[in-house]
């Protein structure tokens, strides 16, 4: 299981430099968002949090496909099939490196990036505390939409159609928590514990769906 | 000796599922005509809210249309566990038939609810908590759309799609009980409550036979659906002998002419 994580935290960050077009797909989107709605320093301090947790579902979601994609086209996919460990176990592990190789870079950027937007240092904490704790939720249920799409010839685009949707209630906390810690009215706490809820649940739910998933993709 | 069989077991048999199919179907049309027809007389001749005037009858469509659009999701669910667990051949062909019925139905409850918000809320969208999720189950919907259209083995299509299909259970009861646990702008739930509707019977009556109305369209169309599913599958069958033997007729000829 260690071997295997390292494996694919090695692989991720050496071939083909996937893991670098996630982290420059994150700055393109966030480079992009001022102009669209204009440089208003006063905005951009307020929407802040939300382009960064934006860009990093974005991100994610991008990436997703390269989660089981090279493992099925050489192979090695069917070996891991008839490991010992349980399919979970290696899937949850996958994901874990995934997270490791593909987001956490994302999220240690994504201070700058609020810099960049004009975010207060409370903004900045929240957003970077809320992305660590949510976004494993996001490759973990990812991981579901990717076994599924991993087996069709043409699944690159589904996933982040398949999965957006589930996606969108840890959006809906990780930006609430972030908006609260920046204001006086609303409560940190709890959107933030729904948000660690949610990631314990998807750690369970999407590697079960995921390997599920890989079993009964191919025959 | 013929083994003895349950009533799901039996139908796994699709041309007794169809011989079904063709029995019942004429009497659920005519239910589903009759129930619209007392629905919808009742709608329009119900008084008028004191409040809300007469754009309280786009409930009466809107209403039904959200409940259904639940309720299918469940039926897809409950199907989606029929083709994983005990591999019923039916099974697969419910899910599929149901997707698009699903989602016209989420689509009827977003549109006429987007309709009755501008006069009410003033303003065509809110993006509360309600309509936020059943915006999600409308977009869950076309993503499973999208993943049975992608597969073309309807096997695998089936059971990949039923993986997501369960996966996103998750989001019915977060509709179902958003508007209790959120304090957000739509109302909250008035008819189906432990403690008995808090709605006036002038408005339950329509509501409730217009409820009932559409749930037999759903399950009329459900039938409907999945019979050409069958259908659809036999031809693709049918043609597939057909290809294969023409081209086995095709072979030798070119030989001969050499």
């Amino acid at each position: 299981m260690g071997a295997l994580y390292r494996r694919d935290v090695i692989l991720a960050l050496r071939a083909g430099g996937g893991a670098l077009v996630g982290l420059l797909f994150f700055l393109c989107v966030v480079a992009t968002v001022p102009f669209g709605v204009g440089p208003d320093l006063a905005l951009l301090a307020r929407i802040g949090p939300a382009i960064v947790w934006i860009a990093v579902l974005l991100s994610t979601l991008i990436g997703l496909d390269r989660l089981f994609r090279a493992e099925r086209d050489d192979g090695s996919l069917d070996l891991l099939k008839m490991q010992d460990e349980p399919l979970v176990l290696i899937v949850l592990v996958k994901c874990l490196a995934h997270w490791t190789a593909y987001v956490l870079p994302l999220i240690i950027l994504s201070p700058v990036m609020g810099l960049l937007m004009n975010v207060g240092p409370a903004g900045l904490g929240a957003a970077f505390i809320t992305l660590l704790v949510g976004s494993p939720a996001i490759t973990f249920i990812g991981a579901a939409g990717a076994a599924i799409a991993v087996s069709l010839p043409r699944g690159g685009l589904l996933v982040p159609i398949l999965i957006l949707p589930l996606a969108i209630p840890v959006l809906i906390f990780g930006v609430g928590a972030s908006y609260a810690a920046t204001s006086e009215i609303e409560a940190f706490l709890p959107p933030f514990l729904i948000l660690v809820a949610l990631t314990l649940f998807f750690a369970v739910v999407g590697p079960l769906a995921a390997s599920l998933a890989l079993r009964q993709g191919d025959d | 000796m013929k083994p003895k069989t349950g009533m799901i077991a039996g139908l796994a048999n699709p041309t007794r599922f169809l011989t079904l199919v063709g029995r019942v179907l004429p009497f659920m049309i005519a239910i589903t005509l009759v129930l619209f027809a007392v629905g919808l007389f009742l709608s329009f001749t119900s008084e008028a809210d004191y409040q809300q005037g007469n754009t309280v009858r786009i409930m009466y469509i809107h209403v039904p249309a959200a409940w259904l659009s639940m309720m299918c999701y469940m039926v897809m669910a409950a199907a989606a566990l029929g083709t994983l667990v005990w591999r019923h051949p039916l099974a697969d062909v419910a899910h599929k038939a149901a997707a698009p019925i699903g989602a016209a139905f989420t689509f009827l409850a977003l549109l006429t609810g987007s309709l009755w918000g501008k006069p009410m809320w003033g303003a065509w969208w809110v993006w509360d908590a309600r309509l936020t999720s059943v915006f999600i189950l409308f977009l869950m919907y076309l993503g499973i759309i999208a993943l049975n259209r992608a597969v073309d083995e309807p096997q695998r299509a089936a059971r990949l799609s039923a993986i997501l299909i369960l996966v996103g259970v998750i989001n019915i009861p977060i509709i179902k009980f958003s508007v209790d646990w959120w304090n957000t702008l739509h109302q909250p739930a008035s008819v189906i409550r432990l403690d008995g509707p808090t709605i006036d019977p002038v408005f339950l009556w329509p509501l409730a036979a217009m409820a009932l109305a559409y749930t037999f369209a759903f399950f009329t169309m459900h039938l409907a659906a999945m019979r050409n599913e069958i259908y659809r599958r036999r031809v693709a069958a049918m043609r597939r002998v057909a290809a294969s033997r023409a081209e086995e007729a095709a072979r030798p000829q070119p030989r001969e002419q050499e």
